[in-house]
């Protein structure tokens, strides 16, 4: 933390407002009000207890209205947390019913518009193809995009399930390179893949580690402009094994490496080539990868590229 | 001529999938809610369902179940054809007796027809 932020953490009223919460409902208040309520009761109760040191029943009683009166603060910080933690929760699910909802007009859209590109209502023009293509594309975009709001609301009500199970990491690459080939032959881009000759399996739910390779793949060759290469490597480390996506992509600037997993997080540098993208992908790669048992990190320079890598655990 | 009954509260839907199942030589029964749905299958004995599990007075769960109970409709083959993808969803839907759990998000229609057909043979 620098110590600009000390500062603003500091700023009680500043804190409270950026929440929207009224004094009485927000912590760091509380907090306060219970530090300022402890110690000048432990000195009334030191100023009484010496006074009245003749007469104990008198300073068990002003203890006893001392505690009292800390338990009532006590009891609203609590009162306070929970309130938070509802509305959290709420935001969750609030984004889980949203998404539901919207994937019903989504397949509505999407299958009308196979049937329309089928021919089977009669023959469409190539003009109008292109157009219908249009649609299609932004259909299957939005439905990832649910898809994702949907995963995201998922690892914050910790009812994403991970059916963990042995495979091959290496295989898995390859499939996905596979996969990507029509992106990275529009893109321009040349994916290649490095492994050690024998790799042990990895013990994790392989279609969530799909995901977050995916969402890895996706950003390195997405952001490599014009003719560039994009290069994985897996490698045995210890009891893990650690794989590594290397582009020459556009890179993080510095300031904004440090948010760079945040959910909704997008750099300034890449608003300015890339309109797409929902700033998920990353949050989700990380907590897919740190809820498996492994580790996530990248290195970046704005302008030369960036390397992402990940650890799994091997499966014994 | 074989027939679907299709269990469904989007129009949208029954009328895409509706439209190819009938080109494909199908006869196409369509009911927007679960109550409906039930009547259906019994009077019309289809031979195969294809059911939707979010559904209006009759959800799709409890359709299955009781189609599963009945002598008259227990053997017909049922697809579920539904947005929701959760483990407990699929488990719930297979173990009532869900011939096949497909997720309509993750599908093309071409698809969907092509497993329809297969569940007919």
């Amino acid at each position: 933390m620098g110590f600009k932020e000390f500062l603003a953490q500091l700023n009680i009223f500043g804190q409270c407002r950026k929440y929207n919460l009224s004094l009485w409902q927000c912590p760091s208040f509380l907090f306060l009000v219970m530090g300022i309520v402890i110690i000048s009761s432990s000195l009334i109760a030191y100023v009484l207890g010496n006074r009245y040191i003749e007469n104990p029943e008198t300073v068990s009683l002003i203890v006893l209205l001392l505690t009292t009166v800390l338990f009532i603060v006590d009891f609203s910080i609590t009162r306070s947390f929970e309130r938070l933690a509802e509305a959290s929760r709420m935001k969750s699910e609030f984004i889980n019913i949203v998404s539901h909802q919207l994937r019903s007009p989504l397949s509505n859209l999407k299958w009308t518009i196979d049937l329309l590109l089928s021919g089977r209502l009669g023959k469409i023009e190539e003009k109008q193809t292109e157009y219908f293509k249009i649609l299609k594309d932004n259909s299957a975009r939005m439905s990832e995009l649910v898809s994702d709001l949907l995963t995201v609301s998922r690892i914050e009500t910790a009812t994403l399930m991970f059916k963990k199970q042995k495979f091959s990491l290496g295989n898995m690459v390859k499939e996905l390179i596979r996969e990507f080939e029509p992106f990275t032959r529009a893109a321009n881009v040349e994916l290649a893949f490095n492994q050690e000759p024998v790799l042990a399996e990895v013990f994790a739910d392989p279609n969530q580690i799909r995901q977050a390779i995916g969402n890895l793949l996706d950003n390195a060759i997405r952001y490599t402009r014009e003719r560039g290469k994009v290069e994985i490597a897996l490698l045995k480390r210890n009891k893990n094994l650690y794989l590594e996506i290397k582009d020459s992509g556009v890179g993080i600037p510095k300031d904004d490496q440090k948010y760079i997993f945040q959910k909704f997080f997008r750099s300034e540098n890449v608003l300015k080539y890339q309109t797409q993208g929902s700033g998920l992908g990353l949050y989700i790669a990380k907590s897919i990868i740190e809820k498996s048992d492994g580790k996530i990190g990248f290195l970046s320079q704005e302008g030369v590229g960036s390397t992402f890598w990940f650890t799994l655990p091997t499966a014994n | 001529m074989k027939t679907i009954l299709f269990i469904e509260d989007e129009s949208a839907l029954q009328k895409t999938l509706g439209e190819i199942l009938s080109q494909e030589g199908y006869e196409v029964i369509s009911a927007l809610d679960g109550e409906v749905g039930l009547r259906l299958a019994k009077v019309k004995k289809p031979d195969l369902i294809l059911l939707d599990l979010i559904l209006p007075k009759i959800n799709g769960f409890e359709v299955l179940r009781k189609l599963k109970q009945e002598p008259e409709t227990k053997n017909t083959p049922v697809i579920v054809l539904t947005n929701l993808e959760g483990i407990e969803d699929v488990k719930g839907a297979i173990e009532l007796g869900a011939q096949t759990y497909l997720v309509k998000t993750q599908y093309a229609l071409e698809e969907v027809v092509e497993k329809i057909k297969k569940a007919l043979e």
